[in-house]
């Protein structure tokens, strides 16, 4: 499965979140996009996965055009993304919200299917949970778990939709240093046979997960390229890194 | 919106089983109430799934009880209960299809407001034209049961009726709220933009628990006919609408079973207070206050 973004562009009244942006994932090359606040990370998320609209630009799934497609109709057809804020469920166990996030990738929708008693998409609520290690709070209520255990829940919520393209919105933010360890092994294992965004604030995971990286900078791309040449290139060294070293 | 267990279960049925014995020990008078509280129950239960199953708070859910009962004097005398019952239930489905496929594309307080208007719409078609039989209301033909049921024994029939049918309509429910599409439900209420970013389509969901709370509704409004052979355009105004909201918050609008005790619990206080005094609805007004401040989870909510 690959995603392709062509020449997206946004513009929120004056400002222009996101202009002329393009790039592919595919399975076996993890793509990181860093830049600092403001640079349209996020909007670019939002436009892949459809919670918003692109102004002009095409987004493919596969080669097939998705840009008209609403989030949930994108999210059926394989794009799985996480959010910023780890905001599921709070009331419902842990083990429901990645049911309820299984369940959404039952085919079709049809009353007959979504009679039946809670069954089937227990599986995979499991296995999300048994891969973020979260198998031990299945039970309890998401607004009961600590707060790296919730960014964990994020992503198995979104594993559990067995989806094919992942779109991670800093599932790192928050994370203390021996939290943060599992997450990347995590990743680095998923962006094997998924097609992996990442934006990530955490240079040190970013270098560590990404095969390309994108550098935007206030809506536009300064600059693609492998980790390496990000890291030694002088325009993004001003424009970015620079500021934080 | 939890349900109840099997125990809970057990108690319900219970109940239904004392209420169902009420023409071995009481008086006509108060079989008429209990069928009066039952088809309160019924209509409260409808917006239940709606209210505490997806989160949505309809003023436009009297309109579909009111076209149940309508329905009734829509389709003229000596016809089948088997007849008018679908009936009741397709043309309050369809008219609840119509108003959620438009009111849904809103959310919260205008959401509530869009219903409003709609519930309205539907209250001044039966008032003001002459479609429904005038503004006063009309007297109507009963449906044609199984059995001629004569006049004393109607208290008995139409108490065991109602009875059977706020059973069903519980069950179903209780069914429904177990499945996958309950579960939907849940998330919807719970986060609704979670829901759809997980991939849900969740404008069909609501669409279709509008449609089916409207249905029922309907079945509800059709049994308030048949019991009380009388209709009248105040059944779908939105006081109507707002009487089922207080039932499911005074009976707990976290539990299945919540509204079916208010109903009952309204029913209740209203006869006691008009036993004791003429200002009964002021009586009313306190003990739902006092009732809403003291049971923050309703009376459903008591026992635990």
């Amino acid at each position: 499965m690959t995603l392709e973004a062509r020449g997206l562009s946004r513009r929120f009244g004056g400002l222009l979140a996101v202009a002329d942006v393009s790039l592919r994932l595919r399975p076996g090359v993890p793509h990181a996009v860093i830049g600092p606040n403001g640079a349209g990370k996020s909007t670019l998320i939002n436009l892949l996965g459809g919670a918003i609209r692109a102004d002009s630009g095409a987004i493919l799934l596969n080669g097939a055009d998705v840009t008209a497609a609403p989030d949930w109709r994108r999210a059926r057809a394989g794009i799985g993304r996480s959010f910023q804020r780890a905001n599921l469920f709070p009331d419902l166990s842990v083990l429901e919200n990645a049911r309820l996030a299984a369940q959404a990738s039952l085919p079709g929708w049809r009353l007959t299917a979504l009679a039946k008693e809670e069954s089937g998409t227990w599986d995979q609520a499991w296995a999300a949970l048994d891969r973020t290690g979260l198998t031990g709070f299945a039970a309890h209520p998401a607004a009961a778990i600590s707060h790296g255990q919730r960014r964990l829940l994020e992503i198995a919520a979104v594993l559990a939709a067995l989806p094919s393209v992942l779109l991670f919105d800093e599932p790192l933010a928050g994370l203390g240093p021996e939290e943060t360890a599992p997450v990347v092994a995590l990743l680095r294992d998923l962006a094997a046979t998924h097609a992996l965004l990442l934006v990530e604030h955490d240079m040190d995971a970013v270098f560590a997960i990404a095969a390309e990286v994108t550098v935007m900078v206030d809506g536009g791309v300064l600059e693609t390229g492998t980790p390496e040449a990000i890291r030694t290139s002088a325009a993004v060294r001003d424009a970015y890194l620079g500021h934080r070293a | 919106m939890t349900r109840p267990g099997a125990r809970g279960n057990l108690w319900l049925g219970l109940a239904a089983l004392a209420l169902a014995s009420m023409p071995l020990w009481a008086a006509p008078w108060h079989m008429q109430l209990a069928s009066t509280a039952a088809i309160a129950a019924m209509f409260a239960l409808s917006l239940q799934l709606l209210a505490g199953g997806a989160g949505l708070i309809s003023l436009a859910h009297a309109g579909f009880f009111g076209l149940g009962a309508y329905s009734v004097y829509l389709l003229g005398g000596g016809r089948s209960i088997f007849l008018t019952l679908p009936a009741a239930a397709l043309l309050a489905g369809l008219a609840a299809a119509a108003t959620g496929y438009l009111a849904l594309r809103t959310r919260g307080f205008y959401f509530l407001m869009t219903t409003l208007a709609f519930g309205q719409m539907l209250f001044f078609l039966f008032h003001d034209t002459p479609l429904g039989g005038g503004a006063d209301g009309v007297f109507i033909a009963r449906p044609d049961m199984i059995w001629t049921v004569p006049k004393a024994a109607r208290p008995v029939v139409f108490l065991l009726l109602n009875l059977t049918i706020l059973t069903a309509m519980y069950l179903f429910l209780w069914k429904l709220m177990g499945s996958l599409f309950g579960h939907a439900l849940s998330g919807i209420r719970a986060n609704e933009d979670r829901m759809r970013a997980m991939g849900h389509d969740v404008a069909g969901l609501k669409l279709t628990a509008f449609v089916l709370a409207g249905a029922l509704a309907g079945v509800a409004g059709h049994m308030a006919a048949v019991t009380d052979a009388f209709v009248s355009p105040e059944l779908l105004g939105w006081h109507h609408a707002a009487e089922a909201l207080l039932m499911i918050l005074l009976g707990g609008i976290g539990h299945l079973h919540g509204p079916i005790l208010g109903a009952f619990a309204l029913t209740a206080i209203r006869e006691v207070g008009q036993s004791i005094t003429e200002r009964q609805r002021l009586v009313e007004g306190l003990a739902i206050l006092a009732a809403v401040l003291l049971l923050r989870r309703g009376i459903a909510g008591l026992r635990r």
